[in-house]
Order: structure tokens, then C-alpha cells, then sequence
């Protein structure tokens, strides 16, 4: 139960976070990132080989399918240090995309995982259909038995990583259940069409079906709990990115806040801007235990509660700490040039992506049987 | 064994002695408390013979669950909060091996209750411009001047009080600091009633009040640093609190939902939003006690009692909307009373009306919260302090209003 958890981090995720922030440092730059966000595919093909050679890819997946067999919670020091620098790599996709074909079950994983956690495939869900609605109920898509297995016909909307990715994970009707499929990039009748992303460093998609070809995952309460796990995992982690992008805001704002000079003082003495720092401190340390919490409970009954608290509570602070960044810069904080609108539209996407902050706090309410 | 093997071991021993000879639910609290403060278990890391065992601050924590567990009275630390709390550490870092001997252990066991004289009329926030002056009459010190908004004063034996001593020293260095009688002559206690009708606090005036010089703190001058110490201690008092999840202000939220809700989905939302901050704010204090425990105290240990009052402002608001006009009712009514420390307003469950009412205080006492985002701002981030107009003048120069 909630008591029993602690929360600093262990020697080895000590060592890890520096080893992916050199990682990162050294295979990637704000730079970059900011060139490849005029891009409507932005992959930061560098940064995603360093993370395939370190074996993160699949860290949390099984050592059989070549995964690292390590916990949630070593996978969050890795999206922790990622989002601290908005790095361009669809690792959230791709690790949801894992998470869902490993919880369904299937036979079929262990012919499919072995790419995608080496990295050498790039995974996602495509499991929505509209910019609302909930994706655990039976979608409109929909498939149908063929001789070499499933037929599936329909269109999925805001596919993360779907520029990139070659292996769906889709949601459809089948016989009027819940089901997932996987269907691959090259598959006749797979269209994928490019969206220009808020957040162009997580580029988005619509991919169409016209017949495509299908292999059935699982159906029923399986897919559904398989998918539910899925995204659930994907909140934790996302949770753990916006941690690691709220406090690279802190930290760039309170930097800013010493150094600029107004009036002959630095501007970090004026109290509307320490105030506003202060509040932030606060804001991005609840996030930090909440999304630490989320990645370490293991009882279903506490992740329940622990996954829309981690998401709603991270987002706010992220918001919050990414939207007072840019206005403690001023101006320049304003400019393309500047870093700032980069954590300003990753703050604002992972707000929406996987269930907007208001669904998961009318979840919360519903486990807390409000 | 290494060292901290064997500090453990020793608080262990201790404890388990503690738990045997003296069994918490047939012993009464006040025996009790007098044998866990002859057991080193009242603050585990002052000295041995000051209610302590000399380990690591560390072991505080293990000694709290373990006393929890075993059902021991542990309200004495609330209920004398400014003595077990607060006045205990100042006692260790600046007091004298005799003052730790003839205070402590009535502190601890609740013989003597204790209060802070430090606000004045004229100095709140800016605590160090305070004008109550001491002066000095052979082995005693005569005290004139007034202390406002004291916690207590009216039930209790000592008070924790800094002074001035030197007027043309700038404001900072010319502050003593003593632990006063509080039943001397020339001390007067008059209760102020706050906004609920109760006194808490009271103020204290000092008319030619008489200190041996043996109740001094540390130097003469040095009432600053001394002042410091119980700042921080206060601070740490009052946002540490771990309690149980959904307890205290959220469970009373959560109450009202479920019995005056309409059932509106945007009022449940907040209410949703209201209960993830709140066990966010309680993870983050998990986490500041285990950072402590394991002797790497982060940020996550300076933002409690900011966060916590503002919270605690939101949610008895959010409870009292919910109530609809039952929200402009009173259950307690108003009758002006002096409090006693057992059923303080801050140790009773109050009526969310009156909650809400006592939750103003929050992000005033103790600190205001424009202070402590002055604090969270320049301690913890570093950023740089404001111009100050009165830093190096002689105090007795500094524009006063
Ligand atoms: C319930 C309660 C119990 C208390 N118990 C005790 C006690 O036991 N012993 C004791 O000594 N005191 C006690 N206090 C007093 C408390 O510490 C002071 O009220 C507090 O420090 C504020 O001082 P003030 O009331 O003079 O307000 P002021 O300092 O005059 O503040 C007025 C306003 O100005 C703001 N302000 C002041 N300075 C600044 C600044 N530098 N930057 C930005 N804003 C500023 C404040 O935040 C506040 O909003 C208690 C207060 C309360 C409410």
C-alpha cells in the first residue's frame, strides 16, 4: 500500500540517468531538435542509435524477446532525461506498442517483440478515431475474417510516432467486440498520411485501412486489458517526461532570473518573478513524487489511483512550469530561436495525449468512488 | 559493526526496553513520556541525558513508527509544539548543558508548556526589527516592551524571547535572546481573540520583567542566529506533518460531497483535482522524510508549509461551497473563549465552516506564504534578495510604521 512505497532512486538508476543524459548529450542538441521541428516526421535517428546500442529500446520488456527485464520505474529515469531535452525519438510509442503486444498474450509476440525492443521496428497504438472518445470502447473500425487472417477497414487518428512507425497496434471491431490487431507499415492497403503536430518533436499521423491486412493480437476483455495496460504504462512514463521537462523549465528559468538585469537588479529579485519561481519549485516537486509513486506501486488497486493522479497532477505542473518559463525570458523567451517553445508544445500535447487531465480526474473521482 | 549498524542497534535495544517495561495502553501518557525521555527516545540525536542517544537525526523516523505502532501518546509533540518542537532545538544548538537539564524533560512530559515571543506590533515578517528591549542590571536583565499574536502564552511556564539589546547596532546584531518566566512579575498575558471567536494567542506585555542571566541564550548579540534556528525548526513543525491519506481537510471535503453533492460532474472534477493535489503534496512530504532520514534532504523538505496552506485554503473553501446555504451557517456559534492546549482549534475536528475560517491563518503564521516563496525563492533556488534599505543602518535609524 501507499505507506510502503520509497522513492529515491537506487544506484543504478543513479547511473543510469547520467549515462543517458551523456547519451544525450552527446548525439543530440537543442539544435537539432529545433530544426527537426519544422519537419512533420522529426526522428532523431542519432539519438534513437545510441539508445539501441545502450538496449533501452526495450527495457522493461522480457530478456527472451531481447528485452532488459528491468522495472517500470528504470524505464521512468530514462523518459526523466529524455524530456528534460524534448529528444525527438518515438520511445513512448514504441514502448506502448510493446507494452500491449507483451500484456495480450499472444503467441505472435515473441516473433514480433524482438524488433521492436532492439529498436530496429518503431511500434505504436493506433487505437483513436477522433479527437474525443474513449479508446477502450469498441471502435469503428472494423475487421473481418479472411483466408490469410484478418481484413481490417477504417481510420485512426492522432497515431503518435505514425510517420515513423512499422508496426501498429489497432484497435477494431470484430464480431462487434473489442480487438487488436497488428498491421505492418508495407501491408496493402495501409495509408499513412502526416499531420503537422503542435509538438512537432512527436510527430502525428492518420493512417487509413482499406482492407489491410491484420493478425489478430487478442479480443475481448483481453484486448481491453491489454490495451488498458498499455496505456496506462504510457501515462507513467509520459509522466515521468513531463517531470523531467517541468524541471528543465525551473532550471532554465531560475538561470535566466539571475543573469538578466533590469531596473540594475536582476530580475529573479523582483518578487513577482521569485514568487512565480517559487511556485514552480512546488509544482515540480508534487509531480516528481507523484509520477515516482506511479512507476513503483505494483498492487492494481493503488496503480488505479496512482495513473490519473500522475497524469493529471504532471501535466498541470508542466503546463505551469513551461508557460511561466516563457514569461519570465520576456521576449526572447517568445522567439523560435529560444528553447522555451519546445517544452511549451511538448507541455501542452502530453496534457491531451492519453486521456485529457479533465478524463483522468473524472477517473480518479470514479476509483475514489466520489 | 559499522557505525550506523550499531547507532541502530542501540535505538532498537532502546526501544524494544522502552515498549516492554512501560506498555502504552496501561501506562499513563505522562509516565510514559518522563520514561521514553530517561530512554534517549524524546529526540533520538541529542545527547544521552538531554532525552536523547546521540545517533543521527535520522533514527527520528524509525522512533515515530515505532511508537505509532505500538499505540504510544505522541500528541504531546502537538500539543506543546513550541516547546518539543521548536524550543528543544534551540536548546541543543545554542542552550548550556544545565538549561537542556532543568527544561527539556518537563518540556517533553508536558509539565511545563511553552510559547514564542517574537512578533511584535511593529515587526511581523520583518521579525528582526522587533523593539522589546532588555537591559542589563547586574546578573539579571529588566525587560519592557510587547509581544503580539503568542500561541499559548496564557497556559504557559516559559516563552522563547529575543529582544533588543543594543538600539545602534544595526538590526540583526543587536538582538539577545532568553527563555522567560512567564509567571514573573511584570509579565502580563491578555488573551486576543481571532476570527473564530477562540484565543489561541494572546499578547504579552513585559513592564520592568526580570531575567537572571542564567536564562540567556547563547551571546549577547547573538538573538538572531538563535531566532534562526527556532525558524527553522517552526517551519519544519508545522509542513511535516505526514498524515494517513484523505485525512483532515480533503476527508472532510470528500464527506461533503457525499452528502450535499448535486452530483455535478465540474464539481467533482475539482474535488478530484482538490484530492490529487493534496496526496501529491502527502507523497512529497513521504519523500522529504525518507530524503531526511537517509541524511540527503532536497528541495521536497522546503515546500510543505507553503503548499499546505495553500491548499488547506482551497479545500475548506471548495467544503463550505459544496454546503449551499447550510455554507452560511455556524454549528459552533461564536463565544469568545481562551483555548487549552488539549482542544485547540488546531486539534479538534472543526465544523468546515469554522475550518475554513481557522485556514486563513495558514499562510500567516509561521511565516507568511509571500515569505516563504521569498524563501523557497532565495534558499533553495538561489535567486538574489531584494534591495534593502535598512540592512547596515543603526537600528534606531530604520523608518518604522
Ligand atoms: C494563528 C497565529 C498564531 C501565531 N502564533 C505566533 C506565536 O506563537 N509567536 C509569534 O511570535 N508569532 C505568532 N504569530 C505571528 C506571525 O508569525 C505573524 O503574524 C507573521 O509573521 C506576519 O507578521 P504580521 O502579522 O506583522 O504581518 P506583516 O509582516 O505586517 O505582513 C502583512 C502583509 O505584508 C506582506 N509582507 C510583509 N513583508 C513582505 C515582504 N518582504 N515581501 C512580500 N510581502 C511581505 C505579508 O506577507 C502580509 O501579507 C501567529 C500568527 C497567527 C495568525
Amino acid at each position: 500500500m501507499a505507506e510502503s512505497i520509497t522513492f529515491a532512486p537506487t544506484d543504478e538508476q543513479v547511473l543510469l540517468a547520467s549515462t543517458i543524459r551523456e547519451l544525450v548529450d552527446a548525439s543530440t542538441s537543442m539544435d537539432r531538435t529545433r530544426e527537426l521541428s519544422l519537419t512533420v516526421d522529426a526522428f532523431d535517428t542519432e539519438a534513437w542509435e545510441g539508445l539501441k546500442q545502450m538496449g533501452v529500446v526495450g527495457l522493461t520488456m522480457p530478456y527472451e524477446v531481447g528485452g532488459g527485464g528491468a522495472s517500470l520505474d528504470d524505464l521512468g529515469v530514462v523518459f526523466e532525461e529524455l524530456g528534460r531535452r524534448v529528444v525527438a525519438v518515438p520511445l513512448l510509442s514504441t514502448t506502448m506498442a510493446m507494452t500491449a503486444i507483451h500484456a495480450s498474450g499472444s503467441a505472435a509476440a515473441a516473433d514480433l517483440l524482438p524488433a521492436l525492443a532492439s529498436g530496429d521496428a518503431i511500434g505504436t497504438l493506433a487505437v483513436h478515431e477522433g479527437p474525443h472518445g474513449d479508446p477502450l470502447q469498441v471502435p469503428n473500425t472494423t475487421a473481418i475474417e479472411v483466408d490469410s487472417g484478418h481484413a481490417l477497414s477504417g481510420a485512426k487518428r492522432f497515431v503518435t510516432a505514425g510517420p515513423l512507425a512499422s508496426t501498429f497496434v489497432v484497435s477494431a471491431s470484430l464480431d462487434g467486440e473489442l480487438a487488436l490487431f497488428i498491421v505492418h507499415v508495407d501491408a496493402e492497403g495501409v495509408d499513412v498520411q502526416a499531420v503537422s503536430a503542435l509538438d512537432a518533436t512527436r510527430p502525428l499521423a492518420t493512417v487509413t485501412f482499406d482492407g489491410a491486412e491484420a493478425s489478430l493480437l487478442a479480443v475481448g476483455d483481453e484486448a481491453r486489458e491489454a490495451l488498458s495496460t498499455a496505456l496506462d504504462i504510457g501515462v507513467l512514463a509520459m509522466a515521468r517526461e513531463q517531470v523531467g521537462g517541468a524541471s528543465a523549465c525551473l532550471d532554465m528559468a531560475v538561470e535566466y532570473a539571475k543573469s538578466r538585469f533590469q531596473f540594475g537588479r536582476a530580475i529573479g529579485s523582483f518578487q513577482a518573478v521569485k514568487h512565480m519561481c517559487a511556485d514552480m519549485l512546488v509544482a515540480v516537486e508534487h509531480a516528481r513524487s507523484v509520477a515516482v509513486y506511479g512507476c513503483r506501486v505494483e498492487d492494481p488497486a493503488e496503480r488505479d489511483i496512482a495513473v490519473p493522479l500522475a497524469k493529471s497532477v504532471c501535466s498541470a505542473a508542466y503546463l505551469q512550469a513551461a508557460g511561466d518559463n516563457i514569461q519570465i525570458h520576456g521576449g526572447i523567451g517568445f522567439t523560435w530561436e529560444h528553447d522555451a517553445h519546445l517544452y511549451f508544445k511538448r507541455a501542452k500535447s502530453t496534457s491531451l495525449l492519453l486521456g485529457s487531465v479533465d478524463a483522468h480526474r473524472d477517473r480518479l473521482a470514479d476509483v475514489l468512488e466520489l | 559493526m559499522t557505525g550506523v549498524n550499531a547507532e541502530q542497534a542501540k535505538v532498537t535495544e532502546a526501544m524494544d526496553r522502552l515498549l516492554a517495561d512501560f506498555p502504552p495502553d496501561s501506562v499513563p501518557p505522562k509516565e510514559f513520556w518522563g520514561a521514553q525521555f530517561d530512554a534517549g527516545l524524546a529526540w533520538v540525536d541529542f545527547e544521552e541525558g538531554d532525552g536523547g542517544l546521540a545517533v543521527s537525526p535520522s533514527f527520528r523516523a524509525y522512533v515515530s513508527r515505532r511508537l505509532r505502532e505500538a499505540g504510544a501518546p505522541t500528541w504531546n509533540r502537538s500539543a506543546n509544539i513550541i516547546g518539543i518542537g521548536m524550543g528543544s532545538g534551540v536548546l541543543a544548538a545554542h542552550g548550556t548543558p544545565e538549561q537542556r537539564q532543568r527544561w527539556l524533560r518537563p518540556m517533553f512530559t508536558m509539565d511545563e508548556i511553552w510559547c514564542q515571543l517574537f512578533s511584535e506590533p511593529g515587526a511581523g515578517s520583518d521579525v528582526a526589527a522587533l523593539s522589546t528591549r532588555a537591559v542589563r542590571d547586574g546578573d539579571e536583565w529588566v525587560v519592557n516592551g510587547q509581544k503580539v499574536w503568542t500561541t499559548l502564552a496564557h497556559l504557559a511556564s516559559w516563552g522563547l524571547l529575543v529582544t533588543r539589546t543594543d538600539p545602534d547596532l544595526p538590526k540583526h546584531r543587536g538582538l539577545t535572546y532568553f527563555v522567560v518566566d512567564m509567571h514573573a512579575d511584570g509579565v502580563e498575558c491578555r488573551p486576543l481573540y481571532q476570527i473564530t471567536g477562540e484565543a489561541e494567542f494572546n499578547e504579552v506585555f513585559f513592564d520592568d520583567a526580570r531575567i537572571p542571566d542564567g536564562n540567556r541564550i547563547d551571546e549577547v548579540g547573538a538573538g538572531w542566529r538563535v531566532s534562526m534556528t527556532t525558524l527553522m525548526n517552526e517551519r519544519v513543525a508545522i509542513g511535516g506533518n505526514t498524515v494517513p491519506r484523505g485525512h483532515g481537510s480533503i476527508g472532510q471535503a470528500v464527506e461533503a460531497w457525499k452528502t450535499h453533492g448535486d452530483g455535478n460532474p465540474a464539481t467533482r472534477r475539482e474535488l478530484a483535482r482538490l484530492w490529487g493535489e493534496v496526496e501529491a503534496m502527502r507523497l512529497t512530504t513521504l519523500r522529504a522524510v525518507e530524503n531526511m532520514e537517509a541524511g540527503t534532504p532536497g528541495p521536497e523538505g522546503s515546500t510543505g508549509k507553503l503548499a499546505w496552506a495553500d491548499l488547506n485554503k482551497e479545500v475548506t473553501a471548495f467544503t463550505v461551497d459544496l454546503m449551499g446555504l447550510g455554507g452560511t451557517t455556524i454549528p459552533e456559534g461564536y463565544t469568545l473563549e481562551a483555548t487549552s492546549y488539549e482542544t485547540r482549534e488546531t486539534e479538534r475536528v472543526l465544523s468546515p465552516q469554522r475550518a475554513f475560517l481557522r485556514a486563513r491563518a495558514n499562510s500567516i503564521e509561521g511565516g507568511t506564504s509571500e515569505i516563504m516563496r521569498n524563501i523557497l525563492g532565495e534558499r533553495v533556488l538561489g535567486l538574489p534578495g531584494e534591495p534593502r534599505v535598512d540592512k547596515d543602518l543603526p537600528w534606531k535609524e530604520v523608518p518604522r510604521g
